[in-house]
């Protein structure tokens, strides 16, 4: 293997001399120690290396292995309920190596080469095939089916299926016949380049709103499976457990989880808690369809560049095998920040903030990998990758260039707000700067699943809100008594929304996950008896009286029905209307 | 072989170019001969085929470019530990420090390399055993957990010395068996506050199960770079290594951050915001993510981390990235300070993110969670009440308004508040919590379960 030497090392920078033969993007190995690096900068037979490693004790004159090959990683069996870091490395698998502590030159395949499969074939000799197409599939975890397929830009006509049994990663499933003539061998491992997006067919519009359980995102602000989503907020609002509960209880069939330059004890709380929570859909763990990467604050800078791209190219091999994938990228901040320490330490002119001027672009190349697709070799199968990017302003500050970047490109925006985490509404998601541009692209599925009326409750609801928050700044100075009675029903149901809708409790079993029958049954409840009361007041029923409403606590307890009970919600419609009835009664007499 | 040069050709702030260097490696240990005889050290921070860029620990003054002789010692920065540390105080480089430490230099079992390695987040147990500071308002409120990283935001003028000190005297761990110990490193503080922490901890006897690393305001700034990494090598050691729960307090980390900031400079990097370099929450998360427990390692690593929030802004580069780093913040307030309230807590703002899984039954006591839920309720309305006093004036408040607001006095000057030689039992705390709670109307205890209700409610004596 040709080789070079160091010339120059500069924190996770080291520069090379005598690279005649090496490309951009291309992995080495540096020093003896067989360090993890790629190439970022060429420059004559000097290549600049970002090493996934901690370089202390490198010299200058060591050797710098090319590989010829870029960044991949390994995809086949076995991903699932994996934990990796931000090369693919299996975190189990290096402690058993090296360790509590994360050594140096540990190089352990992302995949277990030496584990059988169970493989059925699905394909016979003689036809003809291409890229995705499925060869046969694997049951990967008692959720999940792993469909082996052909991998992208091989085509050809199949001269042999392996029969159904078992078999490793490295063994012959397939062998295909190439329009030249060659035959290639296919096995259940392929290898991609993670800064590259794996082929699709076509791209399609996100039509089906991501289920998350959680009230106020797919009641309010809905992402569309295949869509893009960001949730910027500063430390203490909640992103993390935000993106525990989408990972959590969301109904993509896959989740892939990416704790890129985040905080230890939240990844250890991960690994400890999904193996233990259920899949609401399934009742089994959710661990069996999760792959979690994690590469912490204190990880190699470079690896935690490369933690997303190894979370998304992961994530599209499942959307190619025809799953609903949700991506979580904790936080997107510091991927970001990992660009601006190379950047500078290639002296590149920086843009805002001392970030790199790509910034933007490299942000919106990576939400531009989501999207519901035609899978590749499909024949109508469709998959979607959906990412939740969270994002950690400085300050809180929403004119951080991040935050501006993302915002650009993605379709949801969550704002997390530092006043209500303070309160302790929680999810803290501000209901009045927070938007979602899927609305109406979802609003086929809302009509035919939710009945006609769902939209307009929310729009209504939403504008409740909105008024709330123009009444708030007179109620502070005259008083809320002072307000007119149609005024102060505003602020009562508002209130209510907020109080008994929107917030939700992750920590309690019933309230952390609400069905969208559910949510529906509460917001109506809320809002009928928004109307009901219009009408008593009409009726000449004291605000005073109305607001003392003996049903208030029942309408507050909603939330900890359990899913079964979504009738008792239901009922309580016709309760508050007998109620009310008797209270517009009594101010008749 | 040791290599030695007189090579240096630029010597600039607290770096030195040593030209002509063969076979030197990264991060290696420097060691700097002046032509007094005086030795400095130094490591490489940046080398290429011909020279290496050296960051001088001690500063550069009195260095020259022809006579310094430069040795490059082949092997990294390293801190010998051993047992014997406990009640020793030591300097920025783990070398006694006088006139607190005029004892030999210890014998080390072993040399550690002070920048550690990351601790494999599939290693890592999470963190849920309860640490006992004697504070109501941190044991109550926000609690400290083993393995967490809890740092204290306070602003100039703010008693955060004497919070320090009285955390890390009355520190302990319950249950028994478990031995506990407490690392303190104090980055650019003076030597005033270094001798009252001295004294104080000899004093009261909490020196015997402490290891104290001192640089002093008029230390070499740059020292202050290795110093909390000295102290989390030794914490380290006596954690994993000696089965010891270890609670580290590192104060003042903005002068830390402050020093590193003067080497960016030095080394003309583009700097993030405020002048500070953009690698700033990498380098903090290499000294905060060093906190945790191991799983089977007995041993656990608690920090504590003091910075001062320039202009009590807490949006500063330093608190913003440390609060995106550590669970949670504990915030001195300067209202309460003034008012005369010790120590000043801002329990509303202040948040410990895994209180959750170290309180409750066999930990705390049962009734722990929903009590604190009861107490921050009642103290945010009774603040609210208060609020609108200023305004309206008391008398127009509410009976149950006032009786809140009186609340919210009460907790301020009894349960925030305490002595700082007070040190109080977590039984002590809940029942003190209890006890306040009783002047509220019973029907207000909403947050609270019935059946604890029925157990803790106060009774009073006939």
């Amino acid at each position: 293997m040709h080789h070079g030497r160091i010339d120059k090392i500069a924190g996770p920078l080291v520069v090379a001399t005598g690279m005649t033969e090496a490309r951009m993007y291309d992995v080495v190995y540096v020093s003896d120690y067989r360090l993890i690096g790629e190439i970022i900068e060429l420059k004559g037979d000097r290549a600049s290396i970002q090493v996934y490693e901690e370089t202390a004790g490198l010299k200058p004159g060591d050797p710098v292995y090319e590989t010829g090959l870029p960044l991949s990683v390994e995809l086949g069996p076995g991903l699932l309920t994996s934990i990796y870091d931000g090369i693919q490395r299996p975190l189990d698998k290096v402690r058993e190596q090296a360790g509590d502590w994360i050594g140096r030159g540990i190089n352990i395949p992302g995949l277990d080469h030496g584990k059988k499969w169970g493989f059925s074939p699905e394909l016979s000799p003689g036809t003809s095939v291409g890229g995705g197409e499925v060869i046969g599939s694997v049951q990967e975890t008692e959720l999940i089916l792993h469909r082996v397929m052909v991998p992208p830009g091989t085509a050809g006509e199949v001269k042999w299926v392996a029969p159904a049994g078992d078999y490793t990663i490295d063994e012959d499933v397939a062998r295909v016949k190439l329009a030249d003539g060659t035959i290639r061998n296919l096995t259940m491992l392929q290898k991609w380049p993670v800064r590259k997006p794996r082929p699709i067919a076509t791209k399609l519009a996100p039509n089906e709103p991501l289920i998350t359980g959680q009230r106020v995102v797919d009641a309010f602000f809905p992402v569309g499976k295949g869509g893009t989503a960001c949730v910027p907020g500063p430390f203490g609002s909640g992103k993390t457990v935000i993106q525990h509960q989408l990972a959590k209880w969301a109904d993509s069939e896959i989740v892939v989880y990416v704790g890129c330059g985040e905080r230890g004890n939240e990844m250890t709380d991960v690994l400890q808690e999904f193996p233990e929570l259920e899949d609401p859909k399934s009742g089994k763990p959710l661990i069996l369809k999760t792959v979690l990467v994690a590469n912490t604050s204190n990880m190699p800078v470079a690896a935690r560049e490369a933690s997303v791209y190894t979370g998304i190219t992961i994530a599209e091999y499942f959307r190619d095998m025809g799953y609903s994938v949700a991506l979580m990228a904790d936080s997107t901040s510091r991927w970001a920040e990992a660009m601006r320490e190379m950047s500078g330490r290639l002296e590149e002119m920086p843009g805002e903030e001392g970030y790199p001027a790509y910034l933007g672009t490299r942000i919106a190349e990576f939400y531009e990998r989501a999207g519901k697709v035609e899978c590749l070799g499909g024949q109508g199968r469709s998959g979607a990758l959906t990412v939740v990017g969270a994002v950690s302003p400085a300050g809180g500050d929403l004119s951080d260039p991040v935050v501006q970047a993302t915002l650009r490109v993605v379709k949801v925006f969550w704002s997390l707000q530092a006043n209500l985490a303070y309160m302790r509404h929680f999810p803290a998601i501000g209901w009045l700067d927070s938007y979602s541009l899927y609305i109406r692209n979802l609003r086929g599925y809302y009509d035919e699943t939710l009945g006609a009326g769902w939209v307009k409750m929310v729009t209504r609801s939403m504008a409740l809100l909105q008024e709330e928050a123009n009444l708030q700044e007179i109620a502070r100075l005259v008083g809320a008594e002072s307000l007119s009675p149609e005024d102060q029903l505003v602020l009562y149901t508002s209130r209510s929304i907020r109080e008994d809708f929107l917030h939700q409790n992750a920590f309690h079993p019933v309230d952390t996950y609400a069905s969208i029958e559910k949510q529906k049954a509460m917001l109506e409840v809320i809002m009928h008896t928004h109307d009901g009361m219009g009408r008593a007041l009409k009726a000449g029923v004291a605000p005073r009286d109305l607001f003392a409403f003996a049903l208030k606590e029942k309408v507050a307890g909603m939330r900890y029905l359990p899913e079964e009970h979504i009738s008792a919600i239901n009922e309580l419609k016709d309760l508050i209307t007998a109620e009310l009835d008797s209270m517009v009664e009594k101010a008749g007499l | 072989m040791i290599k030695e040069y007189t090579t240096t050709v630029e010597i600039s702030g607290p770096l030195m170019l040593v030209d002509g260097v063969t076979d030197v490696s990264f991060e290696e240990l420097v060691e700097i001969e002046l032509p007094s005889g005086e030795i400095r050290h130094g490591k490489v921070l940046e080398i290429d085929s011909r020279r290496a860029l050296v960051q001088l620990f001690e500063g550069s003054s009195g260095t020259d470019l022809e006579k310094c002789r430069v040795r490059f010692l082949g092997k990294g920065v390293e801190l010998g530990v051993s047992t014997e540390m406990l009640g020793r105080v030591f300097d920025g480089q783990g070398r006694p420090r006088a006139p607190f430490d005029t004892a030999p230099p210890i014998v080390p079992e072993k040399m550690m390399n002070i920048n550690g390695a990351p601790i494999n987040p599939y290693a890592r147990d999470y963190p849920a055993e309860f640490i006992q500071t004697g504070f109501s308002s941190i044991d109550g409120i926000n609690t400290l957990v083993r393995g967490q990283k809890l740092p204290v935001f306070s602003a100039n003028g703010l008693p955060h010395g004497e919070v320090a000190a009285q955390i890390a005297r009355q520190a302990r761990v319950l249950g028994k068996g478990e031995s506990f110990a407490v690392v303190f490193a104090a980055m650019g503080i003076t030597f005033e506050e270094a001798d009252y922490f001295i004294r104080d901890f000899k004093a009261t006897g909490a020196m015997d199960r402490a290891v104290v690393f001192l640089n002093l305001a008029d230390d070499p700034a740059i020292e202050r770079i290795s110093t909390p990494r000295m102290a989390l090598t030794a914490a380290e050691y006596l954690a994993y290594e000696k089965d010891m729960h270890i609670l580290v307090i590192l104060t003042d980390m903005t002068n830390y951050c402050d020093a590193l900031r003067e080497i960016s400079a030095a080394r003309k990097e583009v700097p993030g915001r405020r002048g500070y370099p953009g690698y700033l929450y990498t380098d903090l998360a290499s000294i905060y993510e060093r906190a945790g427990r191991i799983k089977g390692r007995k041993g656990s690593i608690t920090q504590i981390p003091i910075l001062t929030m320039p202009e009590d802004d807490k949006t500063h580069p330093i608190p913003d990235l440390t609060g995106y780093i550590t669970e949670g913040q504990l915030i001195l307030n300067r209202e309460l300070h003034k008012k005369g309230i010790y120590p000043p807590m801002d329990v509303m703002e202040s948040l410990s993110r895994l209180k959750d899984k170290g309180i409750g039954k066999n930990k705390t006591r049962e009734d722990h969670a929903d009590l604190f839920n009861q107490l921050m309720a009642a103290y945010s309305a009774g603040k609210q009440a208060r609020e609108l006093s200023v305004i309206l004036g008391v008398a127009a408040l509410s009976t149950l308004d006032r009786q809140f607001m009186e609340f919210a006095e009460e907790y301020e000057k009894r349960y925030i508040s305490q002595d700082d030689h007070e040190d109080r039992g977590i039984e002590e705390t809940l029942n003190l919590g209890w006890e306040l709670l009783k002047h509220l109307p019973r029907e207000e205890m909403k947050r609270i379960r019935p059946e604890y209700l029925d157990r803790y409610w106060p009774v009073e004596k006939a």
